[in-house]
């Protein structure tokens, strides 16, 4: 036997295209497509049956980043974890942290300092801006628009990650919450500097729009382009940005009113086609929303603790039990899912990942298109791999 | 949302004969779960998706989780009397748990905005009879979730389209997640066509012929 022989994936049969009769056309031409989208370097192929230049079928390959995130989870402390949440999606640790410490803190049943409710909800909408404009930088980079756009997406991105920096110490693995709080408090001049940057990012956000909504190409290329039907991404379990681009107004910040959603004012934009145009508007008009909320978080902040004093970090061994939390992170819905036997270590440590389940329906988009609308539909997707693999 | 045991209720009275257990939750803010014998699961599913109160369209989660075979020890207080005076001992019981793989999903309703509802799914042992239903062709959101939890707990769900390993690669052997995995020592060790080539010149070479090696004697 040849180990190095190449060998056809399993279940992976082509089947040629038929006329009426029943006698084939032409031949079908299977590849091993990608990696092509800037998150996926290397760990994420797609195995398409192409004929001529449309797609017959497509099937997602990953698994490539791989490291048993639960089983390590199960391994080691809960606190332990936070650290390695960071690495989930690696664009939103901050809403990862947040995701797993409103979780334990439902296990254990911690209250949160008010002050401590406000700095997650300027982390969490912060983390959604820069990650909406990192997916639009990405987006257009897709159709072709090489390097300059997403240079620009970067731009502003790299402003919101210093201000991480300056908080939690890492632009991007920020290890920044805690079970009952947050690790440190931030300082009236941090705020003074958010609040200044939330204020120019609208010029921004005006300035990219002017470049990219009404741009001819990009309008060819997304509008009626792998159209999401409202029953299937009900029924698919899509979340976040894709699932409301298919009409479905459905935001856990309304739904489950989590940290102190309740008390801002901001609407849950919707998509009427549920194209990729559709994807890439509720995202912009996404990052308006976060702005007005950033604008009443910084405004109302209060002082206080920032550390629920019952908390315990050391020696943490919550009672027996299990318990489901999520939160609306800006791919979707982010869960954890644990089982507590009363030891130190989580008896399962689960995490349902957005990005994951919105690949379901990768291949129902692509059909019938171009092989050059799958990689716009791919992109407009959102997936983060490590978040995908775990 | 009508409450776990108002649900128990009316689903018994829609599909007799089935049997419903409410697995209790300790912890207070976490949800209790309703165990589903697992020949009957997609009839109770059908039902909780299609109820024009409960509409669970949106199937969010879906786990595994494996039980192995175990001793729990519980603790009873128990009154004994000693010498004319009563005492409170505390008494340890042991009972064995069989082993068992378990699938839970995490069930909302997208149209009435409620949920969870908690289903568990119970496979009879952990070797051999780990068939479960997939609920794959009432909710897709379950299709990549119950591929993984075949891929790394080894539940294999019958009508599921498409069952194949997701995360690890398709000549994996063994489940990752299962707990008394063990990971082999390389987990790259693959077989070159240099192995075959050598086996093949062993054949030329007995073993008697084979050179020994003497060690030097010094003068």
């Amino acid at each position: 036997m040849n180990a190095f022989a190449a060998q056809p994936p399993k279940n992976f049969e082509v089947k040629p295209k038929l006329d009426r009769s029943g006698t084939p056309i032409g031949d079908l031409l299977e590849i091993s497509m990608g990696p092509h989208h800037p998150s996926t370097h290397g760990v994420f192929r797609m195995d398409v049956v192409l004929d001529g230049e449309t797609v017959v079928k497509l099937k997602p390959v990953f698994g490539y980043l791989h490291r048993n995130h639960e089983k390590i989870g199960e391994n080691i402390s809960y606190l332990s974890s936070m650290p390695y949440t960071d690495r989930l999606d690696y664009f939103c640790s901050m809403t990862n942290n947040w995701a797993y410490a409103l979780t334990i803190e439902k296990l254990a049943g911690l209250a949160v300092p008010e002050r401590a409710e406000y700095i997650r909800v300027i982390m969490a909408e912060l983390t959604r801006l820069q990650s909406h404009t990192c997916l639009v930088g990405f987006f257009v980079q897709d159709m072709g628009a090489l390097g300059t756009p997403m240079m620009y997406a970067f731009r502003e991105r790299e402003k919101i990650l210093d201000l991480f920096e300056e908080v939690s110490g890492a632009r991007m693995m920020c290890n920044y919450m805690r079970f009952g709080g947050v690790r440190v408090d931030v300082s009236d001049d941090w705020i003074a500097r958010t609040k200044q940057l939330v204020a120019d990012y609208c010029k921004f956000l005006d300035e990219f729009e002017t470049f990219i909504a009404e741009n001819e190409i990009v309008l060819a290329r997304t509008q009626g382009v792998g159209v999401l039907s409202r029953e299937l991404a009900i029924s698919a379990s899509i979340t976040g940005p894709m699932l409301r681009a298919a009409g479905v107004n459905y935001d856990l910040r309304k739904v489950d009113k989590y940290g102190f959603y309740s008390r801002f004012n901001f609407k849950v934009p919707l998509g009427d086609h549920g194209d990729v145009y559709d994807r890439y508007m509720v995202r912009v008009l996404e990052m308006r929303e976060s702005i007005k909320i950033l604008d009443e978080a910084l405004r109302d902040i209060p002082a206080g603790p920032v550390m629920d004093p019952k908390a315990k970090l050391r020696g943490f061994r919550p009672k027996p039990g299990e318990v489901y939390g999520r939160v609306e992170a800006p791919k979707g819905e982010l869960g954890f899912y644990v089982i507590s036997d009363g030891s130190p270590n989580p008896y399962r440590y689960r995490i349902r990942p957005p990005s994951f389940v919105n690949l379901t329906i990768l291949e129902d988009m692509c059909l019938g298109h171009k092989v050059s609308d799958a990689i716009v539909i791919l992109g407009s997707v959102d997936i983060v791999l490590g978040e995908v693999d775990r | 949302m009508e409450t776990l045991e108002q649900i128990k209720v009316r689903l018994e009275q829609a599909l007799p004969q089935t049997r419903l257990d409410i697995l209790p939750n300790e912890c207070p803010a976490g949800e209790r779960s309703l165990i589903v014998e697992s020949s009957r699961a997609v009839d109770v599913a059908k039902f909780l998706r299609d109820d024009s109160q409960l509409r669970f369209d949106y199937c969010s989660n879906v786990t595994g989780i494996d039980w192995p075979e175990a001793k729990i020890k519980t603790k009873v207080k128990k009154k004994v009397v000693v010498e004319g005076v009563e005492k409170e001992v505390e008494e340890t019981i042991e009972t064995l748990r069989s082993g068992h793989l378990e699938v839970v999903y995490h069930l909302y309703s997208m149209e009435l905005k409620h949920g969870p509802v908690v289903l568990r799914l119970r496979t009879g042992n952990r070797a051999e009879q780990t068939h479960l239903p997939s609920l794959t062709p009432l909710w897709r959101g379950a299709e990549f979730q119950e591929r993984e939890i075949f891929d790394l707990y080894g539940v294999i769900f019958d009508g599921h389209p498409d069952l194949r390993r997701i995360l690890m690669w398709d000549e994996f052997e063994g489940h990752p997640m299962r707990r008394d995995y063990v990971a082999p020592d390389d987990f790259e060790y693959e077989p070159t066509p240099h192995d075959e080539v050598l086996d093949a010149a062993k054949k030329h070479y007995p073993v008697a012929a084979q050179p020994e090696v003497k060690p030097e004697v010094k003068a």
